[in-house]
């Protein structure tokens, strides 16, 4: 399944000026609001943020798959110089599990329980590739082999409870592999698992984009696994890209402040024990009530009137060693 | 009752010993007829030391007993086998009459800020309940100036004392929680996965907290988490769990300078440090498999299908738990 080296330069993904509104009880919140993103073929790109600060969201839009109360306000995403926004369902299942595919937090929730793993991973290979039953079982069997579940013939018959919740992300990842697809999107793929089996599908996935080329959004809040796997990042604050960069540069030379507090704030294992770590002051804000200007003004520690008054547009940063660094601050030209 | 400053101790002796710790959970068969088929062995053989005014962590992967363990430190699970010392006194057999005087002495704060509070109190009244289930709430006015006091503490504004929990965020909800665990001003704060469930620009905030409350207050931890960054930040001594027993104790600067068990190795390799420059670095040594079901442990020592040393020896008996010439406990063969 090997394919030719991905073409580093040509963007697979554009989203641009990206808004997507949900019609709650307490009015329209918007949690995505002018999103710009841009992900190259076979780079893996982290998506980082907090709770409520719009990645998920973010990439469930590429996918078409928010839920009736949400809307896209406006924006465009363009994959592969296609704009999934102007495409009708039929096109978008087209594409969905096909040349983007997506691995969820909650692989026992995002399995059919009642279905055998071998007809759910096969069940793409049919739809997308009109194969037979038969053919697409060889193909799925082949696919749980590729994520080193061991004896995957009889595995095809089993269902997702005899599976532990590390073997079921794997299912998952075969799921996601199974035709091929030119963008992964993953959404907290390991959060819900144990650090050791964390490490095993992480590493997994890494090797598995390097093989086939394809590219890896990884949905994420925490900035070990991002400095461990990723090539780029972007960071999400209540709806807004705030800063995006190259990983090292990010670590090395964050121009947000709120970049700046996540990375202090951090305990790691190269860290000084006991010491006081550098907080956020307050709370992340209310998406149905966001003060006018940047959203991260009345937590940043270097606040002045501009910031309060004006929302700060993402623009190449200066002080950084790559040159598509960018930053949405008013103090950090 | 206020909260004691208390003066750096001179008393050597442990504040809890825990020996041999077991909780077993039958595991039964039919429905009219029940019959006891297995156990579970989610804590087996359990050993370790708390000292005064120290933070003892127990740390290990989902389903390696170290929240059992708490729960049967604080007496809330009934033990199969082993012995809980609490400040000299065994309280391991005592009734729940007897128990009452150490349940005031030893709290608990929990995971979820979600859940752990009660959505029709007002917050005084979660923060003073320890208060009036003691019999120490007084009159109003003390009862009243007591709850503001533990709000100061914990740095929430006593004004907001006749809120309800859903009138606060997350990190706020646990700060509601560690006040109410200091209510009775304990000795022994139990903390299971206390920041577990936090963003970590709250995180940050709630650790600062629970590192102010122990210098000011005295206070001795046992804290329980999965997560080894925040353990390390947190600890002065760390006990590795693995399957229902402690596999590795040392000191933090000992455990994850020069880890000595295979699993505590495999751990600290697995997690991913915040610094892409450091990460290029590193080795990315990953060990197979997952934890088996305590259910059907392995024979011998239970990590020994997943280690990368492992000796025919290991998979017949299993190490126990003995010292090395630098002082820390560690039960592998090699």
């Amino acid at each position: 399944m090997m394919t030719a080296p991905a073409d580093q330069t040509a963007p697979l993904l554009e989203i641009e000026d990206l808004s997507v509104a949900f019609r709650t009880e307490r009015g329209l919140v918007r949690a995505v609001d002018g999103a710009n993103l841009t992900l190259r073929a076979g780079e893996t790109l982290a998506l980082v943020g907090e709770s409520g600060s719009g990645k998920s969201v973010t990439a469930l839009s590429i996918l078409g798959l928010l839920g009736d109360n949400a809307r896209v306000e406006r924006g465009r995403i363009l994959f592969e110089g296609e704009d999934l926004l102007r495409l009708d369902r039929r096109a978008l299942r087209g594409i969905r599990g096909h040349r983007i595919s997506m691995i969820f937090q909650e692989p026992m929730s995002s399995l059919n329980p009642v279905l055998t793993i071998g007809r759910q991973v096969a069940e793409p290979i049919r739809l997308h590739q009109g194969r037979s039953w038969p053919e697409a079982l060889d193909q799925a069997a082949e696919l749980l082999a590729r994520v080193a579940i061991p004896d995957p013939r009889e595995r095809l018959a089993q269902y997702p409870h005899h599976f532990s919740g590390g073997m079921r992300q794997r299912v998952m990842i075969a799921m996601a592999l199974a035709c091929q697809p030119r963008l992964i999107i993953a959404d907290e793929p390991t959060t819900a698992l144990d650090v050791t089996v964390q490490a095993q599908i992480l590493e997994l996935l890494k090797t598995l984009t390097r093989e086939t080329g394809a590219a890896l959004l990884l949905i994420t809040h925490d900035l070990g696994v991002v400095a461990r796997y990723a090539e780029r990042v972007a960071v999400m604050y209540a709806g807004r890209i705030v800063e995006s960069a190259s990983a090292r540069a990010l670590y090395g030379t964050p121009r947000h402040p709120y970049t700046e507090g996540l990375m202090a704030s951090v305990p790691s294992l190269t860290g000084e024990p006991r010491a006081r770590l550098l907080t956020i002051s307050g709370q992340p804000p209310d998406l149905a009530d966001l003060p006018p200007g940047c959203a991260f003004a009345p937590r940043c520690p270097h606040v002045h009137e501009l910031c309060r008054g004006t929302v700060p547009a993402l623009q190449p940063a200066t002080g950084t060693s790559d040159r598509d660094h960018r930053s949405a601050c008013h103090g950090y030209p | 009752m206020a909260t004691r400053e208390r003066e750096p101790t001179m008393n050597d002796a442990p504040l809890l010993e825990v020996t041999d710790l077991s909780v077993h959970f039958p595991v039964t068969e039919g429905v009219v007829r029940q019959r006891t088929i297995g156990a579970v062995r989610a804590v087996d053989g359990v050993s370790f030391t708390l000292r005064r005014g120290e933070t003892f962590s127990l740390v290990g992967e989902s389903g390696c007993g170290k929240s059992t363990t708490a729960m049967a430190v604080l007496r809330m699970q009934p033990l199969t086998g082993g012995r809980i010392v609490f400040d000299g006194t065994d309280i391991t057999t005592l009734t729940p009459a007897a128990m009452r005087p150490f349940r005031r002495r030893i709290q608990m704060v929990y995971q979820d800020p979600y859940g752990s509070l009660n959505p029709r109190m007002t917050v005084r009244d979660i923060i003073g309940e320890p208060l009036v289930v003691h019999g120490l709430a007084g009159d109003r006015k003390t009862y009243a100036a007591r709850v503001a006091e533990l709000m100061e503490l914990v740095g929430l504004l006593p004004a907001m004392a006749g809120r309800y929990p859903h009138e606060f965020s997350g990190g706020q909800r646990q700060r509601i929680g560690i006040a109410r665990a200091l209510a009775l001003d304990p000795d022994l704060v139990v903390c299971d996965e206390a920041v577990s469930a936090l963003d970590v620009s709250i995180q940050a905030q709630v650790l600062n907290l629970l590192m102010d409350l122990q210098q000011r207050l005295g206070l001795t931890y046992l804290f329980i988490s999965h997560d080894l960054s925040v353990v390390r930040h947190l600890s002065d001594r760390i006990g590795v769990m693995y399957l229902g027993r402690i596999v590795e104790v040392a000191t933090r600067d000992d455990l994850f300078g020069a880890p000595q068990h295979p699993y505590t190795r495999a751990l600290l390799d697995a997690v991913p440090i915040p610094s892409p420059e450091r990460e290029a670095e590193r080795p990315h040594r990953v060990i197979p498999g997952e934890v088996p079901s305590a259910r059907n442990p392995p024979p011998g020592c239970p990590f020994h299908p997943r280690c990368p040393h492992a000796l025919p020896q290991c998979r017949t008996d299993a190490p126990a738990l003995s010292a090395r010439p630098d002082g820390r406990l560690v039960a592998c063969h090699l």
